[in-house]
């Protein structure tokens, strides 16, 4: 018994549950609606992390080396809050498609 | 086991006393009042050891009754007429999120009129909203009942939420006899309610009751008609069980000197007990009689209540609301469906609304009326057989000639 | 259990249906990351349903349930006497309703709660109307915004929530804004550490129903905070206190002429706001000076 316990498996134990309920984690590849997406100024980035705290999708995240941001292309609304909140302006946003 | 004396509320909190329920949340309204005023007494007192909740509505009461139910624990509440109309909402969510609550609902008119008084209008309201709905006769049988039913309500091919339904005033307000079971012997057989199917709990994550795409929503809607045939079957061990344990048989559908009767009636709720004295007064002078009690309307036992009365030729079915712009009233409409296919004749009755007596006159009235159908002297009833003949004139006011 | 197809941001998925440039979504993520992973929900339907999930797909990583529009603080209120009765001191049970699921439908059962002290964090999510019908107006539409419902301007000034709760003798409210979310993770933090009826009501621009360029949400809130158009205070013991005196108190023009929803507004009707924000504002003060 132990050791079947032990074994790692795919396939969970299933129970049945009936009536509505929510219970498989999901997230929609809102990245798709995107029309236009933030590009960075790598001079002009202080790395203050005001863009990604006000990212309603949680996207970007802050390096402390290299390019300072890096963003979800995957979940990115290109809603633009991260360009307009940004004190430094080193970010802008560009047509979906343009640019690098 | 012991006799104790309770009017039909008292035996309504005896029961939940009995179930210990976790989480009380009651809100007053006449003829339910006494309940939600002794709960909250056993709880000052020590005699349920139960949050209580002092709730601002009906609605809240039904909302919070499912919070805490989901959490798992047993609650309980109590309401009746337009508090279970404005629970309405929240009943269904009950239903659809199975959680099995277990609801004493006193029959009470719904507005308007106002009216404190009985008529099954309020829980005929609620016949599709996916609740059990048991109809007592007795005040016993609301002790009987509603222990049963938290056990019907939380089986698990049930889970769903019942109403143990008794007529405001005549059985919330009538001091009977009730044969009660010790503390020990009912929590033996309710036992202690057990979280399954969906629950509030960090460790097992699930958000309940989201958004049902139609794809799913049909499925939903078939898994509650499951529950609702397994209630059946169920009920009905259960009620063997019962009987087994305390000597008092319950059943979904009374058959009451039935065999060989030529007319019957079909009675619901306190009303019976008058409608069996009729039949025996009649049968002493010869007459074939017979009465049927529905005590379960939901689940409608529709095969025993055909197999009940297949043989006989004139049934008049009384319903206490007035099933207004139907075809009949809601209880005749589902027996004449459980009786498609027979020659019996059915006639709709209406009768006993917001506290109308229906007397003993009333039932030989009915008899009679069932008996010249049965014996070719007529072709009609009076359905509304105790509206008064000036219905139509009872207001008549001075006219302002300014107007 | 919950199974995931998909990392979580904290406890709230990434991709969330909600509009582009609705900050909705930092609500959550800010407020059940402080609240943490022993957090029950109780959200209505509204904007914030889009994080109940839907059909088997959910889109947080805490349990809940999906209320009725009006019911969230009951719910809620029930869920936390469950577990109290069992022993549980520990769970956090939090209500996340929007304006019209609170100020209009749900007002009663949330007075409820707060009158009972249910210990419960009822968060009240502000987009000034039904976004999720359609723009409907609500009683927190402030005087003269369009809705579909108010299509002329809104006759008559929005109700005011922190006012109502405060009348209820809570132990905490606070009022936030998504435009200082330093400001309003302390008072999560805050509301979480009191015990009883905490309500938190919190500023979320909808560039949908507003009418304006979706990247200027935060700042449209900023210019809401500087105007008095949204005021940030404190509930605590009885005693009110205010944020930072709004550095343009009154002055509705710049706010207005940024959102599409004031766009027929007469000079006089801008005067007539203006006036009621400086007379909201010296009223709370009096009320902070006590």
């Amino acid at each position: 018994m132990e050791k079947q316990q032990n074994m790692p498996t795919n396939t969970p134990a299933k129970r049945r549950v009936l009536g509505p309920c929510s219970h498989i984690l999901v997230a929609a590849n809102t990245g798709s609606w995107r029309m236009e997406r933030p590009q960075v100024d790598e001079e002009a980035c202080i790395r203050c992390g005001i863009c990604s705290k006000y990212c309603p999708t949680a996207c970007i995240t802050v390096n402390k080396e290299g390019c300072p941001l890096e963003f979800d292309w995957h979940y990115c609304k290109g809603c633009g809050i991260c360009a307009n909140e940004c004190p430094r302006q080193a970010l802008s946003m560009i047509p979906e498609g343009s640019g690098e | 086991m012991g006799i104790k004396m309770f009017d039909g509320n008292g035996a309504a909190v005896e029961a939940i006393r009995l179930a210990r329920p976790g989480v009380i949340a009651a809100y007053p309204i006449t003829p339910q009042s006494s309940i939600a005023e002794h709960l909250a007494d056993a709880v000052a007192e020590g005699a349920i050891k139960a949050e209580y909740i002092r709730v601002e509505s009906e609605h809240s009461a039904m909302s919070i009754s499912i919070g805490a139910q989901l959490t798992g624990v047993r609650v309980a509440t109590a309401t009746a007429s337009v508090g279970l109309a404005l629970m309405h909402e929240v009943c269904g969510v009950a239903a659809g999120c199975r959680v099995p609550i277990v609801m004493p609902v006193v029959n009470r008119s719904l507005v308007a009129p106002w009216s404190l008084w009985c008529d099954h209008s309020d829980t005929m309201a609620e016949r599709d909203t996916g609740w059990l709905q048991f109809y007592a006769s007795t005040v016993q049988e609301i002790l009987d009942l509603q222990l049963c039913a938290y056990r019907i309500s939380e089986h698990e091919d049930v889970m769903i939420p019942s109403m143990v339904c008794f007529d405001g005033f005549y059985l919330s307000h009538s001091m009977q006899r009730v044969d009660t079971p010790s503390d020990e012997e009912a929590w033996d057989f309710v036992k202690p309610y057990v979280k399954k199917n969906m629950y509030l709990d960090t460790k097992d994550v699930m958000f309940i009751n989201d958004l049902c795409p139609t794809v799913e929503h049909t499925e939903m809607k078939y898994q509650q008609m499951m529950g609702f045939q397994s209630a059946a079957q169920v009920s009905d061990e259960i009620f063997e069980e019962y009987e087994k344990r305390f000597g008092r048989k319950l059943q979904q559908v009374e058959a009451y000197r039935l065999e060989d009767a030529e007319v019957a009636v079909v009675t619901i709720g306190s009303m019976s007990g008058t409608g069996k004295y009729v039949v025996e007064q009649l049968r002493e002078k010869g007459i074939k009689a017979g009465l049927l009690r529905i005590c379960m309307f939901r689940p409608f036992p529709d095969r025993k209540i055909h197999e009940a009365l297949k043989n006989i030729p004139v049934i008049g079915v009384i319903d206490r609301s007035c099933g207004l712009g139907g075809a009949q009233g809601p209880v005749c409409s589902e027996v004449k469906a459980a009786m498609y296919g027979e020659s019996s004749k059915i006639y709709g009755y209406i009768g006993g609304i917001a506290g109308r007596d229906i007397s003993d006159g009333s039932f030989r009235k009915i008899f009679n009326e069932l008996l010249k159908i049965k014996d070719g002297k007529a072709d009609t009833v009076s359905t509304w057989f105790d509206v008064e003949e000036n219905a139509m004139n009872i207001r008549e006011v001075e006219t302002n000639a300014n107007v | 259990m919950l199974t995931y197809n998909t990392q979580p941001k904290g406890s709230v998925s990434q991709g969330i249906n909600t509009c582009q440039g609705c900050m909705i979504d930092v609500i959550f993520r800010n407020v059940l990351e402080i609240m943490g992973e022993d957090t029950v929900l109780v959200i209505p339907p509204g904007c914030s349903a889009q994080f109940s999930g839907c059909g088997p797909e959910a889109s947080v990583t805490v349990p809940g349930i999906q209320g009725n529009l009006e019911n969230s603080a009951a719910i809620a209120a029930g869920i936390a006497a469950g577990f109290k009765y069992q022993g549980n001191d520990h769970t956090q049970v939090v209500a996340i309703a929007g304006d019209g699921a609170t100020v209009d439908i749900g007002l009663q059962s949330l007075s409820g709660a707060m009158e009972r002290n249910d210990n419960i964090l009822y968060i009240c999510y502000d987009n000034e109307a039904y976004m999720n019908t359609g723009i409907q107006g609500s009683s927190s539409t402030p005087l003269a915004a369009s809705t579909t419902t108010t299509p002329a301007g809104k006759p008559v000034n929005s109700k005011d929530l922190m006012q109502i709760v405060m009348a209820h003798h809570v132990p905490y409210a606070a009022s936030a804004s998504i435009a200082n979310l330093p400001d309003l993770r302390k008072k999560v933090k805050k509301a979480k550490e009191i015990k009883g009826c905490r309500v938190l009501h919190i500023m979320s621009p909808c560039p949908t129903g507003w009418g304006y360029k979706m990247s200027k949400t935060v700042e449209v809130a900023r210019e809401a905070i500087q105007n008095g158009a949204w005021v940030l205070m404190e509930y605590e013991d009885g005693k009110v206190k205010l944020g930072k005196k709004p550095s343009q108190l009154g002055d509705v023009e710049k706010y207005f002429s940024m959102q599409k929803r004031f766009k027929g507004v007469t000079p006089e009707e801008k005067d007539e706001v203006g006036r009621h924000l400086i007379e909201r504002y010296e009223y709370l003060e009096k009320l902070a000076a006590l």
